[in-house]
């Protein structure tokens, strides 16, 4: 049970994205170029870090009872923060991601990761917990944008990466290809895993 | 009323919340392998949007703006829906046994989905007035029971088809969604026009 145990265990074996299946809603949605998606998965990730920092070293002092609401406001002044400042100093980022910022309020990994792991923890393992499941979530988030960005416009981070003249699958960027990019990286996961297994 | 019906049409179709704004996706992967419960969970839904709506949209707009205080919008929200979800489960209890074995379960639930939360922050951005908060959040709640009630029906089906094994579970019910939102994305066309 050390930092890096906690820290490895979000990237790979305990996956949000593509293990546990949370948070799904921004996943797809911001998900159509590389860029939106690197900058939902930092939002993410400081929203993370900063809950699981407070509510780790306030375990001892919140009743259980009223966990669940305090929980609630402490993310939520972690988002609006992250709303404010990407507004000031990344205003295109900001509209781009549009009304995804202040909904990783309900984003089931951070509630999760407060009820499951800070509220028990203290704050060293916290912080680790955090950044692991913060930087397995932007991983996913880059490998479904990378996937959709480059077949759904033939680019990379905006760079021209695929040979002359291909016809961008426009299909990649509208809604039904989040889905059906999501379905099919489950199912290979679900395959590796298997083969793995026997 | 022309562009009420618009607003509504929209929302339940064109712009429906989880195939194309892909709010609520959690209930509709998690709420959707019976149509009776996934019936249900869409009328919880439609009863706590609409009522959400009507509320947030009047905070806003007599608290929030007055006080000059509309950074704490997040905050506000989420805090008021929660504590609306339980005002609403303790009146049903008391009023309605009915209503309550239908919808019981299901409102909790509705506390962190996102499509609430959604819907009422979009009132705001959209800059609506009262009525057209109020039929963007039926519609909203209509247009998600359409989606999950379709993604049920279609799972029904599916229990007694052979899946591949690593497709089995979300991988096909993603798949489903695709399908779905690209069937949807035809309605694109009737508002343009």
């Amino acid at each position: 049970m050390g930092f890096v145990h906690e820290f490895n265990k979000g990237i790979i074996k305990e996956n949000p994205s593509f293990r546990l299946v949370l948070g799904i809603c921004p996943t797809l949605a911001v998900t159509t170029s590389v860029e939106n998606a690197i900058g939902m998965g930092l939002a993410a990730t400081f929203v993370l870090l900063g809950s699981n920092i407070f509510i780790s070293l306030l375990r001892n002092f919140i009743p259980d009872k009223v966990r669940i609401p305090s929980f609630i406001v402490i993310i939520s002044t972690f988002v609006t923060i992250t709303d404010l400042i990407m507004a000031a100093y990344a205003p295109d980022l900001h509209n781009a991601l549009g009304i995804f910022i202040p909904l990783i309020v309900v984003n089931c990994i951070i509630m999760g990761r407060a009820e499951a792991f800070a509220s028990k923890a203290p704050l060293g393992l916290s912080i680790a917990d955090a950044v692991g499941m913060g930087t397995g979530f932007t991983l996913a988030l880059v490998l479904i944008g990378s996937i959709r960005e480059l077949f759904g416009n033939g680019t990379l981070l905006g760079f021209e990466v695929m040979f002359a003249g291909y016809p961008p699958a426009v299909i990649m960027i509208l809604p039904p290809g989040a889905f059906l990019t999501m379905g099919l990286l489950l199912g290979l996961f679900n395959y590796i895993s298997r083969r793995k297994a026997s | 009323m022309e562009h009420l019906f618009v607003i509504f049409f929209s929302v339940v179709v064109v712009n429906n919340f989880i195939l194309a704004k892909f709010l609520g996706l959690c209930p509709f992967f998690g709420v959707s392998r019976e149509l009776k419960s996934a019936f249900s969970m869409g009328l919880a839904v439609i009863f706590v949007m609409t009522i959400a709506s009507m509320v947030t949209w009047s905070i806003y707009r007599y608290v929030l703006i007055p006080y000059e205080v509309r950074f704490l919008q997040t905050i506000v929200f989420i805090l008021v829906i929660a504590a609306l979800v339980q005002l609403v489960e303790l009146f049903i209890t008391k009023t309605s046994p009915v209503l309550q074995r239908v919808l019981g379960i299901y409102l909790p639930l509705i506390t962190t989905n996102c499509a609430v939360l959604g819907v009422c922050l979009l009132n705001i951005k959209e800059d609506f007035n009262f009525i057209e908060t109020v039929v963007h959040g039926i519609g909203g709640g209509v247009g998600f029971t359409l989606a999950i009630c379709i993604m049920a029906g279609i799972r029904e089906r599916l229990s007694v088809c052979r899946v591949p094994v690593p497709m089995q579970g979300f991988p096909i019910s993603f798949i489903i969604g695709c399908l779905m939102a690209l069937s949807f994305f035809g309605f694109q066309g009737f508002l343009t026009h």
